[in-house]
């Protein structure tokens, strides 16, 4: 089992911050023991709660930063975005499923968070967005001695 | 990691081969200054060949769905060839599987344009 690790890190309001994020979201979930598509849509998950906090939250404001946490225990693999945005109320966010919505261009990111994470928390922080990705290592991902305790 | 786009005619459509990836930024760009140009040109049987496509974000999503309009409403048609199963499972979930034209085998594909 890998020893509990928390790392954090400030990241620019950019296009690249998003792509770092993505590759270091492949690194700590195949450190975790997560098989490659899950890790696959790890990865994305966190690319959109990047794009989200840095186009949607910052702006692409250089002023303002991102903050990255990847929190894992073996269980389960946590990963905090906090932006300096306005503020997302995720009641606001329309369904891109709905059939008014199916055609739109944007609108598709919360979304597909939830389609690869186990559990997605947003909430309003002063200032800005913090969305918690959470992903659980099922017991077949672990090995056969930590599964059964 | 950087997105490639390739044209080539064959019997009245545009193939346009794409390669990399479908990101927010220079990958959404390149389809949609592609599609845009195809356009512009009068081309508007158009087939995506997405067989080279390793990764697709939801900005490349919202390109894909834009191509898809702007084509539409200009008359013509687009559609989308060999997706890899990462691509095909993203159409899948966000239920946009069936609302594209996707094909697995491209004289088939070029065939059923126009009909």
């Amino acid at each position: 089992m890998t020893a509990p690790q928390r790392v954090s890190y400030r990241m620019e309001s950019t296009l690249e911050s998003v792509n770092k994020a993505e590759a270091m979201a492949e690194q700590f979930s195949s450190q975790s023991g997560f098989d490659e598509d899950t890790r696959s849509g790890i990865s994305m998950a966190v690319r959109e709660a990047m794009i989200n906090a840095v186009l949607h939250g910052n702006g692409y404001d250089p002023a303002k930063s991102v903050k990255l946490t990847f929190e894992q225990n073996g269980r389960e693999l946590i990963i905090t975005i906090t932006d300096q945005g306005k503020g997302l109320d995720p009641v606001e966010v329309p369904d891109p499923l709905a059939p008014e919505n199916l055609m739109k261009q944007s609108g598709r990111g919360i979304f597909l968070m939830r389609a690869f994470m186990d559990e997605v928390r947003i909430r309003k922080v002063d200032p800005g967005t913090e969305i918690t990705l959470i992903k659980r290592l099922q017991n077949n991902d672990l090995d056969p001695q930590e599964a059964s305790t | 990691m950087s997105m490639k786009a390739s044209t080539r005619q064959v019997d009245g459509v545009t193939i346009v081969d794409l390669s990399g990836r479908i990101t927010l930024g220079e990958g959404s760009v390149v389809l949609r200054d592609t599609v845009k140009d195809l356009l512009g040109k009068g081309q508007k049987k158009i087939l995506l060949n997405l067989g080279d496509v390793s990764y697709i974000d939801s900005s490349g999503i919202g390109e894909l769905v834009s191509a898809f309009t702007s084509v539409r409403n200009q008359g013509g048609e687009l559609k989308l060839l060999h997706l890899t199963k990462k691509v095909h499972d993203l159409l899948q979930i966000t239920k946009l599987y069936t609302v594209f034209d996707v094909k697995d085998d491209e004289a088939g594909a070029i065939t059923a344009f126009g009909k």
